[in-house]
């Protein structure tokens, strides 16, 4: 942000450079830059660029040698209109507190006895300018939007959870129909960004606190709450009126009762009870329904068991990440089995993880898939099975690691052998409608 | 009295039902600056700014400071705003401070005791400073949980309320601004004919 002002000025004051500067130490360069200056904001503005360029590179040499401007020169500048491009820096050069503001604590003289008192203001000034660098205005620009909104909907997770309902969708036994499949992703997607706003709306004090979540949109002041809730509304209602009005109403009732149950059921509960884990876990579950209600609009057997899939997968996924975030779940007040309940925690992961192979035992009894499915997922499944083994057996970070990485591919690689497996006379209707 | 706007009852309602008397808007006992509020130095806006800003996080409560611009025209409603802002990050900033200072005190007291009772000291060999294992330290995190549930679900509930307050009072203070604006340009065109 500050590196294209900084160019801008460089060549703005490369007319008043001297002509030695580019060859000269910065120490000395600054004495005499000072000493032969003439009183023009732009020189003054100048030092304090190249000061903080100095800063940047040697964190301990200035406060030594440089000397400050007197301080009539600095308040022509602070009073002369200025140029949009040199808007930063201006903040920072207003930011020296003590210069022109107030000469009680600083003392500018030129007598060489209050240099101790110059060196040692001029270390708490470039100390404090480093500081007072990080304050930033909370002010939207347009084209920072798209990203800004990307990270306030979590959109890896969206993406996520958009695939899963795809996947409900396309694994359901009737004939694809695209505008279906696309209305059904948007909606569901506009769904989940709406939801994720409003999770991170209320968690600013909380993720401010922990690593993981500290450079959220509304924790670096990036967005103010009212925006934040406003896109929230803006997702909401026209992504629950796609999956009301033009897919069905019951992927849309399903679709509100997602949002609603991830903001007003998990997220408070995340700090009250363990319980959390298992609302989340139906929160993930119930896009894949959502994809699979959207295709034939009832709740079949299918659509319970690809909801379940997803339930299973949310255990070890997310038990294993809670296991290494434990000190900061505990110093930011989250309960979660991890913390409370370790032993519950691992069993919980090892549970599901087995529970899995089951699930996909079960995909071709209840004509999702073909009997080659428990097949060929038999080896991912017995290897997240067998990670699992290792956390509850070992417990630390590693395995913890290992079990979590896993659990990121094995879900898209389940459902990707899933689809493989489709049934193989819907496979052909699906076929013959592409073609035609 | 907590309203300040006895005119709009609804507000008052809102204004009563929402604070506990203990957070009454402004009949907070002056909490102590120095003790809770940013180590970060004092900062300046620009003059020319019409912005709020934000700065760096504070290193004990983590949490970034925010001085509001008060604007020169500034109407009772975005004052109420501005104070209750305002407000909420000094008690924001109050607990968190406060939780997170404890925290590391009794992780301290906790690491040392456990190094006691094993008969080991504070340092090893090399001078570096013992650790305890994960599972050791778990016991501590958990017992930090447990102790402290009633205080979380308070602060919980109450940072619920507020931050939808300020959020429903951001809302009426948009929409203030848009009538006024809009007035002004009515106006504006009234005069041109």
């Amino acid at each position: 942000m500050y590196k294209p002002s900084c160019h801008r000025m460089t060549g703005l004051f490369g007319v008043c450079l001297f002509q030695g500067l580019e060859n000269v130490r910065y120490s000395r360069n600054l004495m005499q830059l000072c000493k032969q200056a003439q009183p023009r904001w732009g020189t003054f503005q100048h030092f304090t660029f190249l000061k903080r360029l100095y800063v940047t590179k040697m964190s301990n040499g200035l406060c030594q040698h440089a000397k400050p401007k007197q301080e009539p020169l600095g308040s022509p500048l602070l009073e002369r209109p200025h140029l949009a491009q040199e808007q930063t820096v201006i903040h920072h050069v207003q930011q020296i507190p003590a210069i022109s503001q107030d000469p009680s604590t600083v003392t500018f003289s030129s007598e060489e006895k209050k240099e101790e008192n110059i060196s040692t203001v001029v270390s708490e000034i470039t100390h404090e300018s480093g500081e007072v660098k990080q304050w930033k205005e909370i002010r939207v620009h347009l084209e920072d939007l798209p990203g800004i909104y990307a990270r306030l909907s979590k959109i890896k997770l969206t993406a996520l959870v958009v695939t899963t309902a795809a996947a409900g969708y396309i694994m359901a036994p009737v004939p694809f129909d695209l505008s279906v499949f696309l209305l059904t992703s948007v909606g569901t997607g506009l769904a989940s960004c709406a939801a994720n706003s409003i999770n991170q709306y209320f968690e600013v004090p909380f993720d401010s606190n922990m690593n993981r979540t500290k450079k959220r949109p509304l924790v670096r002041g990036q967005l103010s709450p009212l925006h934040a809730v406003t896109f929230a509304g803006a997702c909401t209602v026209p992504g629950i009126a796609l999956l009301t009005f033009g897919v069905n109403p019951l992927t849309g009732a399903l679709g509100a009762f997602n949002i609603f149950l991830y903001t007003c059921c998990y997220t408070p509960l995340k700090r009250l009870s363990i319980a959390n884990t298992w609302v989340g876990a139906l929160v993930g579950a119930i896009p894949p329904v959502m994809g699979w209600t959207a295709a034939t609009g009832s709740l079949g057997a299918g659509a319970l068991l690809m909801g379940a899939i997803l339930y299973s997968w949310q255990f070890p996924h997310f038990n294993a990440l809670s296991w290494n975030l434990r000190e900061d779940y505990s110093r930011g007040g989250y309960r979660m089995m991890s913390v409370t309940h370790p032993a519950l925690c691992k069993k919980v992961a090892l549970r599901h993880s087995l529970a899995l192979i089951g699930l996909s035992a079960l995909a071709p009894a209840l004509d999702v898939t073909t009997w080659t499915f428990p097949l060929i997922s038999l080896p991912i499944n017995l290897y997240i099975s067998y990670l699992s083994f290792q956390f509850y057996r070992d417990s630390d970070r590693k395995s913890a690691r290992k079990l979590f990485f896993c659990s990121l591919w094995h879900l898209p690689m389940l459902l990707l052998l899933m689809l493989t497996c489709k049934k193989a006379c819907t496979s052909k209707e699906d076929t013959l409608v592409t073609s035609s | 009295e907590n309203c300040i706007f006895p005119g709009e009852s609804w507000h008052c309602l809102l204004c009563i039902s929402f604070f506990s008397d203990s957070c009454g808007l402004y009949n907070v006992p002056k909490i102590k600056k120095r003790l809770y509020l940013s180590q970060a130095p004092e900062f300046i806006p620009p003059e020319n700014s019409q912005y709020d800003w934000i700065g760096p996080p504070d290193p004990v409560s983590n949490l970034r400071p925010i001085r509001f611009h008060v604007a020169a025209n500034e109407s009772t409603l975005e004052k109420h705003l501005r104070l209750f802002r305002q407000e909420t990050e000094e008690w924001n900033q109050k607990f968190w401070a406060t939780q997170n200072s404890s925290f590391i005190k009794e992780k301290e007291e906790f690491i040392t005791s456990c190094l006691k009772a094993e008969g080991l000291g504070l340092k090893d060999e090399n001078g570096r400073k013992r650790k305890l294992s994960a599972e050791k330290m778990a016991e501590f995190y958990k017992d930090f949980l447990n102790k402290n549930w009633q205080k979380h679900a308070d602060y919980n509930k109450e940072w619920y309320k507020r931050n939808i307050t300020i959020t429903f009072l951001m809302g009426k203070v948009t929409l203030q601004m848009f009538w006024k604006r809009l007035g002004r340009r009515t106006e504006e065109m009234n005069s041109k004919r």
